[in-house]
């Protein structure tokens, strides 16, 4: 932690660079070119590019196949939770997301079922209305509704539909204890600590 | 003319212009490949092994677009520029030897379509007349980039055909001859002529990337207003053949730079084959290396450096040879 406190980091490794005055005669400009010419500046570039081609270090992601690790914080299409006790839905049917939803993309029906309790029978949000603000799962008082990372949403209509059915997790995911819990909105991305860099804040 | 010679001549016409337009394709491939190592990327990779097909996808699609003649565009001329740039560049082929001469069942086969005795004078007339292609391609464009580019395309290649010239001038006062047969004789029994003409294999080097329009000197496309020059107006293959003229003309000068400089293929032997070959290999890549690692400079400076600084230092140059000769 002492290290991230120390904010004075302009007292070390950071310098001026020294800029020479550009030539204003004949005579400065020639001794300019010969200068330039005769230290080989141009041969730097081309160890720079050969040095990068030798490393080999690509840092291309051949997409389809390999995918970045998304943080949990990450707003992509919900995900419908179940509770881990019983496997239930822990969806309660209130519309609190319904009522909230700013751009008018959540519809739910509901009814009273045998037992006395809210079902809910209809649930649908229309992505392509959806602008994946997060207030849908900020509001939703048992953490039912969530956001995933599931970002390949891409369609061929303009109204693109997902249903219940579609985001509750799958019974045999629940079974497997496999569920993947929301872990807030100050989650940070995977791998973070160590990119963590100190802010210049010396001012 | 007996029969054998002219069957021989068309044979190896043939075979020099499927070996250069395939090797076109697959400078494509090495261009972006290299290109894509050296920005730490990986270049195309979903055709084929590795990307391999990648060079066959791309001639599937330029052969089978629509080719478009725009309106107002000045028809006859703008279908043949093309063609001149792909001509010219397969027509400077025919004085450059590719390999020392081999036996084939009995029959010895010079690898050069005809070792006229102006060889070098004729390689670099032939190459220069293929300014024709973006000159006459830009101006029946009836569009203004076009022109532009077409223009700076003139200005580029007229001023350095001066520097290629004087250049190889004094290389062509050692050796006494024009042919490229004679370059690469007189320098195995007389070493390198890069050892006694350095400073003319530098300037001859730097202007082969003028005469091909490579990066440093990339101004024919215009990529400061993110179009293509004197291509703008073109499409499918008629674009494809400026493609293929540029890079035939990229493998050619890496021919003709070890023949006159490296000592070409030496004497004969397989070995002094491949070293050629292998000269020709580096000269191609360094066209690529520099796209990679070097800016464009701007038209003003380019004209600054062709004429204030090469064509002197040519000069002087071509009269230090003289007066070494004379005494």
């Amino acid at each position: 932690m002492e290290q991230f406190n120390n904010r004075n980091v302009a007292d070390n490794g950071y310098f001026m660079v020294d800029i020479e005055d550009y030539p204003t005669d004949g005579w400065g400009r020639f001794k300019r070119i010969i200068e330039r010419t005769f230290r080989l500046e141009l041969f730097v570039g081309l160890w720079v590019v050969m040095r990068e081609m030798i490393k080999f270090d690509i840092h291309t992601i051949s997409y389809p196949e390999e995918k970045m690790p998304i943080g949990p914080r990450y707003r992509a299409v919900h995900e419908m939770k179940r509770l881990w006790e019983s496997d239930a839905e822990r969806c309660i049917g209130c519309g609190l997301c319904e009522k909230i939803c700013i751009s008018d993309c959540i519809r739910m029906d509901t009814k009273i079922d045998e037992e006395s309790r809210k079902e809910v029978t209809e649930y649908t949000i229309n992505l392509g209305r959806c602008i994946f603000c997060g207030y849908c799962a900020e509001v939703c008082p048992e953490l039912a509704i969530t956001h995933g990372g599931e970002y390949e949403n891409a369609s061929d209509q303009r109204e693109h539909f997902v249903d219940y059915e579609y985001m509750l997790t799958p019974i045999d995911t629940m079974k497997a204890n496999a569920q993947k819990e929301f872990e807030g909105f100050g989650a940070i991305t995977p791998h973070e600590d160590e990119r963590v860099t100190k802010t210049p804040l010396s001012y | 003319m007996d029969n054998a010679y002219l069957i021989e001549t068309v044979i190896k016409v043939v075979v020099i212009l499927l070996v250069f337009s395939a090797l076109a394709g697959i400078g494509t491939y090495f261009e972006r490949k290299i290109l894509a190592f050296m920005q730490r990327r990986l270049g195309p990779m979903n055709v084929g092994p590795f990307g391999l097909l990648q060079v066959g996808a791309d001639g599937i699609k330029l052969f089978t677009k629509e080719d478009i003649i725009p309106t107002n565009v000045v028809g006859p001329i703008f279908k043949i520029a093309p063609v001149i740039t792909a001509a010219t560049a397969f027509m400077a082929a025919a004085a450059i030897p590719f390999l020392p001469s081999f036996t084939v069942f009995g029959y010895e086969v010079h690898p050069i379509v005809a070792d006229i005795n102006i060889g070098i004078l004729y390689v670099l007339g032939v190459m220069a007349i293929g300014l024709f292609g973006p000159l006459l391609g830009g101006m029946a464009s009836a569009n203004k980039f076009a022109l532009l580019s077409a223009a700076r395309a003139a200005a580029v290649f007229i001023s350095y055909e001066v520097v290629t010239g004087l250049a190889a001038l004094a290389p062509i006062m050692m050796v006494g001859s024009l042919s490229l047969i004679d370059f690469n004789n007189y320098q195995i029994e007389n070493g390198w002529i890069v050892w006694s003409q350095p400073l003319a294999f530098i300037l001859f080097w730097i202007a082969a990337f003028a005469e091909t329009g490579r990066t440093p000197f990339h101004l024919i496309a215009n990529d400061h207003e993110i179009i293509d020059g004197f291509g703008t107006e073109y499409s499918g293959m008629r674009w494809g053949l400026f493609f293929i003229g540029e890079y035939a003309n990229m493998f050619f000068i890496s021919f003709v730079i070890p023949i006159i400089f490296l000592g070409g293929f030496g004497d004969g032997t397989v070995l002094g084959a491949f070293a050629l070959l292998g000269k020709m290999a580096f000269f191609f890549f360094f066209f690529l290396w520099t796209r990679a690692a070097w800016p464009d400079v701007r038209p003003d400076q380019l004209m600054w450096l062709c004429w204030k600084v090469l064509m002197p230092l040519a000069v002087i140059n071509v009269v230090i040879t003289g007066f070494v000769m004379m005494f």
